[in-house]
């Protein structure tokens, strides 16, 4: 069996529709589904390691559909996503993996969390100091460290 | 062939950089061989927008899903713990979660006072000056003066409590409970050419700001200086023997995959629980069927792990999520042996402040706590920012059965057999961390804390590799002496994780670097004689 390299138009397309069942777009949210066409590319084009399973993921999914599954009525829709993440095993799990990864990155999604889009470093975050008087009925209780001697 | 050298040390990491650093003073010609090579600040994950998806791959904490060049694999199949490590100038302390505490003075006494496993033949008094010592080197931060620890003297404060560690401190005041802030390796003032922390977040793979301490920023330079000579990307497959029976050097790979040998007077092996006895066992020769320094037939027996049981939840208020170092509090409240627990012996507890939230969405989803659908959304708001956890590690015994061997058919890049882990949790260990998940709970529950979830054993959790090479004074019950020496080669000494006789329930990496300094000063203590 060959390794895939890069996913075929037909799994692309699954993975489009799988990653907006995963998590939809929300206007009460304000944010985009994972089917958006620009967390998709950044999908596609980060996958480099995950091809190969993520590529067998949807190899599965397109068994269990019998066509491409955004042809599938909603409910056997469904029925078929719940049977994909049940019986996929590590390979649907790097797939899920891959969706909220790309997903949980987009400026948009980080956004409407709160969260500012940029890396860690060099901004850093800043942190408060609290109140070390909280330690204070630790020292009042004390203790001893246990010896042998 | 290259020049004989006086001392050969394998392994750059915690240890070998420790024993390196001390022995250089000494002016002896000191070579050190690793197999990685000097890691570059400038790309860790914390500089990335992907920071979060590096831990799947190639920041993995597993060296066999990261598959650097520089890794070896390992078949932990037959383990419920899988190894984690990492390969390069620093070693592991390159990946750790920078908690510092010690082992205690009861650890080196555990048959003496509790009727199992064995003593260690030194005592932590031994220890003393080379934990203060090691503590000076590689920069520590936190508060002296903690009731039920070793007393340290951090030379840097503490870290911020934050959101999460007043939480935590609430909760068990409320419950009566010993806590305390930990002692950590993370920089919390300018220190030492390093900078301080800045909480770039989950520090564990690596530190940017390198405000996390790491042999490869602390003592290397400084030993490099002295002039100890490292050498990097050089593997080496043995130790080869003459006909004394005496070490004679390595064969080792260079870094152009060239077969090499590296004559040397005393070599000394750095290279963790699970690295060193592959070493030796690799080192088969007439005079050592068995694998080297192996009459004992301990070698790679032994192996401890800290099983690590993981109780976590989610509470309503904020909490400092991945804006903070990972661990910020510890807690001996049920370290020592209580019989009434129904186990021997006990664990230290380290809470950890939050997740990231691809890291959140990731197992969220996995634990079936986060919905695929419309109501993903807002069960997401719920769940990120919002986690807090204990993790109680539980002191691992000796059992001969957990062991290191070499496996039959896996190899690494260079052709050399890779290690095989065999690998069960006691009866002991079992109640031990159902002891702390029940305690987590009462915690966790004191907080709030709902939708509450369990690691136990934290699958990904093998970081400390300990007890392969067993130190004693009894030659058929131990691998190396009192001060590392091996028993059957006189200018072999083993300075890691796998010389502990028993693990103690903290982190090991403060312990193994003092055990390190305590060789080389042993070792410059006996020059003139070292080979008696």
């Amino acid at each position: 069996m060959s390794v895939a390299t890069e996913l075929t138009s037909a799994q692309r397309a699954d993975l489009r529709t799988i990653a907006a069942m995963i998590v939809p777009a929300s206007d009460e949210y304000k944010v985009p589904g994972a089917d958006d066409p620009v967390i998709q590319a950044d999908m596609l084009a980060t996958l480099g390691r995950d091809t190969a399973p993520v590529a067998q993921a949807l190899d599965h999914l397109a068994k269990l559909a019998g066509m491409p599954l955004a042809e599938l009525e909603p409910a056997r829709r469904d029925a078929v996503a719940q049977e994909f993440r049940a019986s996929g095993g590590a390979a649907a799990a790097t797939l899920v993996r891959v969706v909220l990864q790309c997903y949980y990155r987009d400026d948009r999604v980080l956004r409407s969390l709160g969260i500012e889009a940029r890396a860690p470093f060099p901004k850093g975050h800043v942190l408060p100091e609290g109140d070390w008087s909280l330690l204070d009925p630790v020292r009042a209780r004390g203790g001893t460290l246990r010896r042998a001697t | 062939m290259n020049d004989p050298v006086d001392v050969l040390i394998i392994g750059a990491g915690a240890s070998g950089a420790a024993v390196a650093w001390s022995l250089a003073d000494t002016k002896m010609h000191i070579l050190c061989l690793d197999q990685g090579g000097w890691m570059n600040p400038a790309e860790y994950p914390s500089t990335g927008r992907d920071w979060e998806a590096k831990f799947y791959g190639e920041w993995s904490s597993s060296p066999n899903v990261r598959g650097r060049p520089e890794d070896y694999p390992i078949n932990d199949d037959n383990s419920p713990i899988k190894v984690v490590n990492y390969n390069a100038v620093g070693g592991s302390t390159v990946m750790y979660t920078a908690h510092w505490p010690r082992l205690h003075p009861s650890d080196f006494k555990v048959k003496t006072l509790d009727g199992v496993a064995d003593d260690w033949p030194i005592d932590y008094d031994t220890l003393t000056p080379f934990f203060e010592e090691n503590d000076r080197m590689m920069g520590t931060s936190g508060l002296s003066g903690d009731p039920l620890s070793p007393l340290s003297h951090p030379p840097m404060p503490q870290q911020p409590m934050g959101l999460s560690g007043a939480m935590i401190g609430k909760a068990m005041n409320k419950l009566g409970w010993h806590w305390w802030p930990s002692d950590t390796t993370v920089a919390t003032m300018d220190y030492e050419g390093r900078a301080r922390c800045i909480n770039l977040g989950h520090c564990t793979p690596a530190c940017a700001q390198g405000a996390k301490a790491s042999t490869d920023i602390t003592y290397w330079p400084h030993a490099i200086r002295a002039g100890v000579e490292l050498r990097t990307h050089c593997r080496v497959r043995e130790v080869t023997t003459d006909e004394d029976g005496m070490a004679s050097g390595v064969v080792y790979y260079d870094k152009d995959g060239v077969e090499q040998f590296q004559p040397a007077h005393v070599v000394i092996i750095a290279c963790n629980g699970v690295g060193t006895p592959r070493l030796l066992l690799n080192s088969v020769s007439g005079k050592f069927p068995n694998g080297l320094a192996n009459s004992s037939g301990l070698v790679g027996k032994n192996l401890m792990f800290h099983p690590y049981a993981q109780i976590y939840g989610y509470v309503q208020e904020p909490t400092d999520a991945n804006r903070a170092p990972p661990t910020c509090l510890w807690s001996k409240e049920w370290y020592d042996t209580d019989l009434s627990r129904g186990f021997v012996r006990g664990y230290g507890v380290q809470f950890v402040r939050g997740a990231g939230p691809v890291f959140e969405a990731v197992v969220s989803e996995q634990k079936g706590i986060l919905p695929w659908g419309a109501d993903h959304h807002r069960v997401f708001r719920k769940l990120n920012g919002h986690r807090i956890g204990f993790s109680a590690i539980c002191e691992d015994l000796p059992e001969e059965h957990n062991r290191v061997t070499l496996d039959p058919m896996l190899k690494d890049s260079h052709g050399i057999p890779a290690p095989k882990i065999d690998y069960t949790i006691s009866e002991n260990s079992r109640k031990m961390m159902e002891h702390g998940l029940a305690r987590g709970r009462e915690v966790l529950e004191t907080m709030g804390a709902t939708d509450i979830c369990t690691n136990s054993p934290i699958p990904w959790g093998g970081w400390h590799l300990l007890g392969t090479a067993r130190m004693g004074t009894d030659p058929e019950r131990s691998v190396v002496n009192e001060w590392g020496r091996s028993h059957d080669v006189k200018n072999l000494f083993i300075v890691d994780g796998s010389i502990f006789v028993t693990s103690g329930g903290v982190n090991p990496t403060s312990t193994i670097q003092a055990l390190a300094l305590y060789i080389a000063d042993q070792m410059k203590q006996r020059l003139a004689n070292l080979f008696d």
